[in-house]
């Protein structure tokens, strides 16, 4: 059974007929072909797949797309661009908190998603915040690390001078 | 040289942008026109005979495009034993195992059709574990064994479970343990795990009506996965194309040849369709490969300065049902077997056995974590119960300059310091043995050592060429899944042609039709191979571009350099930008010399010399070797057997830090890993199922941020390697091995506890305290110690896990203990 859903996706209108069983997530990288967010497991444990639904950051594979209707996702590709990166995104590079990269999309979505609501989080906050994100690869130190001045630069404090 | 400009600097990811942006392309985000979608049958049996396989049900199921079977594709894999079969032919050997696959429109339908394939099996008696297999009539898991296509380095013996044998006999070891003043004897145990990378197994491809086989694959092998394929279908190697994407993690789970077989097949059947099979996250834990198990018994004998004199190693390796790749990791195991200490007499056996579990295969250390879990233990609990400070046992007792390792390999002054290592991390977190102590707080420390494991010919080579706006372009066949490589050859390439980092841009992603060959990314060998392959290639390209400006400039070669993206002549001052002589030079009359610059280079190790096949002796088994300690701080809750990991220090002889950010990156990402496995992770087989019973991130927990210890110190050592590129060797795998063993002597230093079998759950701490009879600090008593095993016969021991003995099975571990300590 199909169903019509109008939402914005990155700040521009899209309007489709989708499955009433397709998830957020298939709708995403199927339909419109944003591969951002990642298809990790499937079953709302891995985090790969986060995006923002209406500011709020949610497991895509756990949500169904006809949810999304009437609402604002952003995904990964919704925030920066080469020369001109989201300071959550420039954070990243800067500290090597990216490897593989397949959990960075999802990090950075959580991180958004923490930093709208507690600007000025703790790394407490932050841990407990992206403890939903799983990364086989970095060990999370320079994630964390990132995250942090990222909410430093977004606030507008004076840039620490180097990374560690 | 002189000093460096880029290696050494924190040049940011060269692949960053696509990362962070969500650019980058896995082959897991690839998408074809009509693109088929794969689902393979798999077995509901640890072991049974396939009696027949029937598809014609799955085939009427509408969008079903074909079905493969065994019957249809009974071609043998594998990398250096061909014990496996694309699917099952005759039987199969683990819960898990394919037996068919489904190619159909959607997924839906695929996964329906799946269901729909009859399999008649009849069930076979299962063997779980090593010492099972090992038994005198154990069911074979390989009755075949003789007869597979095997590498000449491996050893398989047939008409039983052992895959491969590497002994190591080095001095008189029974002499030498009768005249030793103690002797010690343990055993250990490791659990099979899972790699877990985020990015599970994916591949899609096509064969064209032309005969062209072309692959998308998530893996770290390229090249050896179209060699493989080849092999496999008997296909040569100009008809068979195999591109690498980004790559989602792989840790040696996408080492090899995986399921590239299975989407073949099934291509080969719809010819002119693409068709994708992506392995869903439970199929991931137990369908693809793990780690092996092991159960290592470890005797040492010790004189009454307390130097190890007699050492026996004997590891048991659960190999699973496959042991294609695994054989090599039993191998490195018996070369390895010392670790980083000298031993005088070493009695050492590596032996991988079958069993019907999940297959076995590389995984981050290469079987060096599993015998440092042993060994860092059994030094430790050596070093206590002899009163000795285990920092100072350790630098008694470790190999270096002018000390020989195992195979009788005699190290030199570039072979990096593992004393130093030693030194440093007991500084960081002040191990002096008179530190304040606090109750049920502890710190113990595990050193690490490992070499490349790979055939003794294994190579890499580059291209470089430069574009017409003079932009160096790096053309590597190694895979970046994260570890940096791509970043790394760009550092090398910028200090060998002195250019600014902006202008190369390195070409991964390898395309076999296209890119140079490279054996394979494992072995944490890309650094050092493609890194000295970028330097030698670069000097080629300087040869033509100097020989180009020496004519354009009327000055001799000799006194030409690069300097900052131009051919300078330092006596005259004058210079050629390279973009001028990028595509050839042209004199102000019009006429040109040279041509596009290009050049390529290869690289592969010198002087390495097969082991001994009775002896495991070699004056160099291998490459190189990188050395390294850590420690770690814990805190215990007696009442709950719960602990928490404060502080952890990391310390490696690295050679040449080449970029400090990453390698910080690997050492906490590896630090977190050896933690993962050290506290919570097991695949849980069933029996007599053989069902993988947490087959889901939800019952596999792998650490989170909440897992991460406050503070992770990490220090470098520089001994340059001498022929490794600037004197880097590597290290993106070293970074896990010693952790899970520093974990366990921490959590005994504080509170007296010591566990043997990984991982270390609050509830077997909590057991350990209870069995000390009080939840009271009870150091230097190990709870679960065999140091005075007597005669260990079937059924008594240490372990009361590991040990039956069967009669007449001459590879179960034979007890030199004889009433202790003497």
């Amino acid at each position: 059974m199909n169903q019509t859903i109008s939402l914005r996706v990155n700040g521009l209108p899209e309007t489709h007929e989708v499955p009433a069983n397709q998830t957020l997530l298939q709708f995403l990288r199927e339909t419109l072909d944003l591969t951002g967010a990642k298809e990790g497991c499937n079953e709302g444990e891995c985090g790969a797949c986060l995006v923002l639904l209406d500011g709020r950051a949610v497991n895509a594979c756990l949500t169904l797309a006809v949810e999304a209707d009437g609402r604002e996702v952003t995904t990964i590709e919704g925030l920066g661009h080469a020369g001109d990166l989201h300071p959550l995104q420039a954070a990243f590079l800067k500290h090597a908190a990216v490897q593989c990269g397949f959990c960075t999309p999802g990090m950075i979505i959580a991180a958004l998603g923490l930093l709208r609501d507690n600007p000025d989080p703790s790394e407490e906050d932050v841990r407990w915040a992206m403890s939903g994100n799983l990364c086989r690869c970095t060990g999370y130190r320079q994630i964390i690390d990132a995250v942090q001045e990222a909410a430093a630069a977004m606030r507008g404090d004076p840039a620490p001078e180097a990374a560690p | 040289m002189s000093e460096p400009r880029w290696i050494g600097q924190d040049v940011p990811r060269v692949d960053g942008v696509e990362k962070v942006t969500g650019a980058a392309r896995y082959t897991a985000d690839l998408k074809f026109p009509r693109m088929l979608h794969a689902h393979v049958v798999r077995s509901p049996h640890a072991h049974a005979r396939v009696l027949d396989v029937r598809v014609e049900k799955a085939l009427r199921v509408p969008g079903v495009r074909a079905t493969a079977t065994g019957r249809e594709f009974p071609f043998h894999t594998g990398i250096y034993l061909k014990d496996q079969t694309i699917f099952a032919t005759d039987r199969v050997r683990y819960w898990g195992d394919a037996v068919a696959a489904v190619a159909a429109e959607t997924p839906e339908a695929a996964a329906e059709a799946a269901a729909l394939v009859e399999v008649e099996y009849e069930p076979l008696p299962a063997i779980f574990e090593v010492d099972e297999g090992l038994q005198p009539g154990a069911p074979l898991v390989h009755p075949d064994l003789g007869h597979y296509e095997c590498v000449p380095w491996v050893s398989p013996r047939a008409g039983t479970n052992v895959c491969n044998h590497v002994k190591v006999r080095k001095g008189d070891y029974e002499g030498a343990l009768a005249a030793c003043a103690h002797v010690f004897e343990h055993t250990f145990q490791v659990p099979q795990v899972q790699h877990v990378p985020l990015e599970s197994h994916v591949a899609v491809a096509r064969a064209d009506l032309a005969g062209k086989v072309e692959v998308f694959t998530s893996a770290q092998s390229p090249f050896t996965v179209r060699h493989l394929l080849c092999a496999c279908f008997s296909l040569p190697h100009g008809d068979v194309r195999v591109t690498v994407p980004a790559v989602g993690g792989g840790f040696g789970g996408k080492a090899g040849i995986g399921i590239e077989p299975v989407v073949v097949a099934l291509a080969m059947k719809t010819r002119g369709r693409w068709v994708r099979l992506w392995i869903e996250r439970a199929e991931e834990f137990y369908a693809t490969v793990v780690r092996q198990g092991l159960t290592a018994t470890l005797v040492s004998g010790v004189d009454r300065h307390g130097k190890v004199q007699a050492q026996k190693l004997h590891f048991l390796w659960n190999c699973g049902a496959y042991g294609g790749y695994g054989v090599n990791v039993v191998r490195a195991a018996g070369y390895t077997c010392g670790g980083a200490y000298e031993f005088p007499h070493v009695w050492g056996d590596s032996i991988g056995v079958y069993t019907n579990r999940p297959a076995g295969s590389a995984y981050r250390g290469f079987g060096m974590s599993e015998i440092h879990w042993a060994l860092e233990q059994q030094m430790e609990m050596v070093a206590r119960e002899m009163g000795i400070d285990p920092v100072e046992f350790r630098l008694r007792n470790c190999l270096g300059p002018g000390k020989s390792t195992v195979t009788g390999q005699v190290l030199d002054e570039h072979s990096g310091r593992v004393d130093r290592c030693i030194t440093r991390v007991a500084e960081m977190l002040d191990l002096r043995p008179d530190r304040p102590r606090t109750p049920f707080h502890g710190a113990g420390m595990a050193c690490a050592v490992k070499a490349p494991a790979m055939p003794n010919d294994a190579s890499s080579s580059v291209v470089l060429k430069l574009a017409e706006d003079g932009v160096l372009e790096v053309l590597i066949s190694g895979i970046d899944y994260g570890q940096g490589l791509k970043t790394v050859a760009a550092q090398f390439a910028a200090e060998a042609m002195d250019l600014p980092m902006e202008s190369i841009r390195v070409r991964g992603n390898p395309d076999t039709d296209l890119s140079p060959y490279d054996w394979q990314t494992v072995a944490s060998r890309q650094t050092w191979a493609t890194g000295n392959a970028v330097l030698r290639a670069a000097e080629q390209l300087k040869t033509q571009l100097f020989a180009m400006a020496a004519q354009a400039l009327g000055v001799p070669v000799s006194e030409l350099e690069c300097h900052n993206g131009s051919v300078v002549h330092p006596p005259s001052g004058r210079s050629l930008p390279i973009t001028r002589l990028a595509m050839g030079y042209q004199f102000p009359d019009g006429h040109t010399i040279g041509g596009p610059v290009a050049a390529a280079a290869s690289f592969v190790p010198e002087g390495l010399i097969f082991l001994d096949p009775e002896t495991g002796q070699s004056p160099k088994p291998v490459a190189k070797w990188t050395f390294g300690a850590q420690a770690l701080e814990v805190v215990v809750d007696p009442e709950t057997g719960q602990y928490r990991v404060e502080k952890v220090a990391a310390c490696y002889d690295v050679g040449k830090v080449v970029n400090p950010g990453m390698i910080h990156g690997q050492t906490y990402g590896g630090v977190m890993q050896g933690l993962g496995t050290g506290m919570m992770e097991e695949l849980i087989v069933e029996k007599p199922s053989g069902r993988v019973a947490n087959a889901s991130l939800m019952d596999y927990k792998i650490p989170s941020t909440e897992d991460l210890p406050p503070e992770i110190l990490v220090d470098y050592v520089e001994t340059p390697q001498t022929d490794g590129p600037l004197g880097a060797r590597g290290i993106g795998e070293h970074t896990m091995i010693p952790t899970a063993a520093a974990l366990s002597n921490a959590i005994f230093d504080a509170c007296g506890v010591r566990i043997l079998e990984m991982p270390i759950t609050a509830e077997k701490v909590l057991a350990g305290l209870k069995k000390q009879g009080s939840l009271g600090r009870c150091p230097g008593k190990t709870a679960a110690s065999g140091s005075s095993a007597g005669d260990w016969g079937p059924g008594s021991g240490p372990d009361p896990g590991s040990g039956v003995r069967g009669p007449g099975s001459d590879l179960l571990p034979r007890s030199d203990v004889a009433g202790g300590e003497k």
